[in-house]
């Protein structure tokens, strides 16, 4: 920390103004004697949503909280860090079906024979998002996140229903993705950007990375808790991965 | 185009059948090459990394599976709709690359018991034709539990099976399963310790006089040398294992008990990224000489060999015999032809139970096989005179470790979401068990394999067509599986309990069971079957095919065993026999 603001003192000193206005200029960093800065840890550059615009990241903030709400048990899906997390999903392979066989021709089908509709994840959260904004705006004059918690519930609850629905995107199908995404950003390794502080896993009572529980598993009805749920960034972190002054 | 310098056989996929065809052959002196569509992979670098404990990339979005943009299948329930492509993996979970399946599976290893193998002659002769119904094509497997027994020791001692044998050489066995075939010697490991779950099971299936045991596992209990001299690690119940590969070795697998013997053999040679196209015949169309693959750089390569061995996971080898037209397709209109006849699959029916004090399960934890069972509504261990069905299923109470995505189960009648939905996970995670079964499927006129005649995979092959759904036996034998899960559940003092039936029709969406079964039968009569009892097509006498594409229906077990005993009974005609004197076995 000797050469560099760290990041903190750095965000205090110029606030947010554009990082290229407090590098070194070209002339002085060829004369500077070379010193490699030192490396950053894993995770600490700042995050940002990359696929979400303004208006659905607020959505799907507002969505999230509702689906896994903040109450006396701890914090909900929003201070997970959810919506984060469902966005970087959707702009990496999950958002762009990159396992999917999506070739046509397309055809609705039977129920049992699953997903047949020739939208890529993100294309349903755009489209849904939108189409349920302009419905919000309709019946309630504002956008989604801007009802009270009643009226989203309302809303999703339709959704959930297969009760309201648009003609571009099933709204039945974007509830069940935000639901299925809203439980993987709630409960997955914290490296994604979700569960963040570990909150889903400390709310059900799940240890994260394990152990060696050979001695436990014989002892019975005896509950094995942790004080603190270990995630893979913590382990890589202990044994030298990751970066970061040590 | 290259044509490569012939071997003397050739392998279509490298997991476990792939693995022991390979040793078998090897050290008989004889030269094998194996081409896998997947990537090479090992307990070391990739089981030991610490991001293998990933529940988001392994469970959910199947990082070691079938990658369905490349090649998957079309899905119907009946032939009077259209098959559409199961665009993403859902109902069960095909491996890709080295181990296959067999890497990422739990390792619930049993053997079928002797009344499953016989199973048309058995129940015509003890309850009379008609308990089949019309439209079964259930069949015997034209091989016998006894004709199998060495070879399912051999499997076992291969990988290093855990377990408490429940009849040795025909005297019932206190602890261990008492409606098993006879078998020869005790299990290689001792059984997994009881989790909670276990114990809580196994007090409730006592006290209705059931007959609990450990369920036979392929995590291996302690450090394990196999007769191979490949030493498998202990486990360590840590709850990541179905969809995961094993950090200590562990669970049997390619990796585990064969890699380190195989690969050192100058006789072997692996290509990794080699998908196979075909299998080339020569004028007769009764001799195949070569297959067509593409290679890691999608250049066409042929590998002539005098024996070609199906060894990819069993929908892939029908789909393989459909395209090199080996084998006769079957005509579901006429019930003649044979390839891709009698699909059938795996029948499931849970019951949760929840308790709201007194338990404490720790649900992490946990290995994949390790469950406790009961056999006593399984096959025809039970009388089924008065009854409408065959068969039956296993039922137990697993500790195979439950992930928080995947599990966080709520009692019926709490809303899906919201507050109340976050108490009640909060609560349940670790004080909720699943008590499950799964129930043999029967065959049917109406349930087969063949090609799709619209949809196409990304080598422009028309991809395979499934035509699929539970018949009556099914139904019958899951209403009264659930009522005995209902049984328990009460005896084991569950606050509530919650029964999912197996659905109407089968869905391809929600998962149940990498259990898929036929297509490539084994039988005795030509007219009737693809292959005969050492694995070999009656059609094309030097193509041999593996898998449980050869079971003529599914038991009520997982198949690994059984498919393991057939490979080995397959590999020891092969060496024995067949290479002195090629030509068909029966």
């Amino acid at each position: 920390m000797s050469d560099a603001v760290s990041r903190k003192d750095f965000v205090a000193l110029v606030g947010t103004v554009a990082a290229a206005e407090v590098l070194p200029a070209a002339s002085e960093a060829a004369t500077a004697p070379a010193k490699a800065p030192p490396l950053k840890p894993l995770g600490s550059e700042p995050e940002a949503y990359k696929y979400f615009t303004a208006p659905e990241a607020a959505f799907v903030e507002a969505a999230v909280e509702r689906l896994i709400p903040t109450d006396e048990l701890g914090p909900g899906a929003k201070q997970a860090g959810v919506a984060y997390f469902i966005d970087q999903q959707l702009g990496g392979q999950f958002g762009l079906a990159a396992k999917m066989y999506r070739q046509g021709p397309w055809a609705q089908g039977a129920p049992t024979q699953g997903y047949q509709l020739p939208l890529t994840p993100r294309e349903v959260y755009r489209l849904a998002i939108a189409e349920t904004n302009a419905y919000c705006k309709k019946q309630y004059g504002k956008t989604f996140d801007k009802l009270s918690p009643v009226q989203q519930d309302a809303v999703l609850q339709a959704l959930d229903d297969a009760k309201l629905t648009y003609d571009s995107v099933p709204g039945k199908v974007f509830f069940e993705m935000l639901y299925a995404n809203t439980n993987q950003g709630f409960f997955s390794d914290p490296m994604y950007g979700g569960n963040r502080n570990k909150i889903g896993w400390k709310l059900i009572g799940h240890p994260g990375v394990p152990v060696a529980y050979n001695a436990y598993i014989g002892k019975h009805n005896v509950p094995y808790k942790v004080a603190e749920p270990v995630g893979i960034a913590d382990v890589e972190r202990s044994i030298g991965l990751g970066g970061g002054e040590s | 185009m290259a044509t490569l310098k012939s071997v003397d056989a050739v392998l279509v996929g490298f997991g476990w059948t792939g693995g022991i065809i390979a040793n078998e052959l090897t050290k008989a002196g004889l030269s094998v090459v194996a081409l896998e569509r997947g990537e090479f992979r090992d307990t070391n670098p990739d089981f030991v990394a610490y991001s293998r404990y990933d529940e988001l990339a392994y469970a959910i979005q199947y990082k070691m599976m079938q990658d369905t943009s490349k090649e998957t299948l079309t899905f119907r329930n009946e032939r009077s709709q259209t098959a559409l492509p199961m665009r993403q993996l859902g109902s069960f979970l095909p491996g890709d690359g080295v181990g296959g399946a067999g890497v990422h599976w739990n390792g619930a290893t049993w053997r079928f018991l002797p009344a499953d193998l016989t199973i048309r002659s058995r129940y015509t002769q003890k309850y009379g034709a008609a308990i089949f119904g019309e439209n079964c094509t259930s069949a015997d497997w034209g091989v016998t539990y006894d004709e199998l027994e060495p070879y399912f020791d051999r499997f076992e001692y291969l990988a290093g099976i855990a377990g408490k044998a429940g009849n040795l050489r025909g005297q019932t066995q206190p602890g261990g399963n008492p409606f098993e075939g006879p078998r020869q010697r005790e299990y290689p490991n001792p059984p997994m310790i009881a989790s909670t779950i276990g114990a809580t099971f196994a007090q409730a299936v006592q006290n209705l006089g059931y007959n609990p045991f450990p369920q036979p596992s392929a995590n291996s209990t302690r450090r394990y040398t196999n007769p191979e001299g490949v030493t498998l690690g202990e486990c360590i119940y840590c709850g990541y294992c179905e969809r995961f590969g094993c950090e200590t070795g562990a669970k049997a697998s390619l990796q585990t008990t064969l890699w380190p013997k195989v690969s050192k053999n100058a006789n072997f040679e692996l290509r990794t990224h080699a998908k196979v196209l075909k299998v080339n015949l020569d004028s007769t169309g009764k001799k195949a000489v070569s297959v067509t693959y593409l290679d890691s750089l999608g250049r066409e390569q042929v590998q002539p060999a005098n024996m070609i061995f199906l060894t990819a996971y069993g929908l892939n080898n029908v789909h393989l015999l459909l395209l090199s037209k080996i084998g006769q397709p079957y005509d579901p209109a006429t019930g003649n032809g044979v390839v891709g006849k009698n699909y059938a699959y795996q029948a499931g029916t849970n019951t949760q139970l929840f308790f709201n004090s007194g338990k404490y399960f720790n649900a992490f934890m946990g290995a994949g096989s390790q469950s406790i069972c009961i056999d006593d509504f399984n096959s025809d261990n039970f009388d089924h005179s008065g009854k409408d069905f065959v068969a039956g299923g296993l039922i137990s109470a697993s500790s195979s470790g439950f992930r928080p995505i995947l599990y966080h189960p709520v009692p019926k009648g709490t809303p899906r979401w919201g507050a109340a939905w976050k108490k009640a996970v909060a609560h349940y995670y670790n004080r909720s068990f699943t008590i499950g079964s799964q129930a043999s499927v029967q065959s049917y006129r109406g349930n087969y394999l063949d090609l799709d005649p619209t949809y196409k995979d990304v080598y422009g092959q028309p991809l395979l067509r499934m035509t699929f759904d539970y018949g009556p036996h099914e139904h019958k034998a899951a209403e009264m599986i659930a009522g005995v899960q209902e049984r328990i559940a009460r005896a084991a003092g569950a606050t509530t309990f919650t029964t999912n039936q197996l659905s109407a029709h089968y869905n391809i969406v929600p998962y149940q069971s990498t259990h898929n079964t036929g297509g490539a039968i084994m039988g005795t009569d030509p007219a009737k079957s693809v292959v005969n009892k050492y694995m070999q097509t009656w059609d094309v006498p030097n193509v041999f095919v593996m898998g449980a594409c050869a079971f003529p229906q599914n038991a009520g077990y997982n198949p690994t065993g059984t498919i393991g005993a057939l490979t080995y009974l397959s590999a020891d005609a092969v060496v024995k026999r067949y290479v002195k004197n090629p030509g068909p076995l029966a």
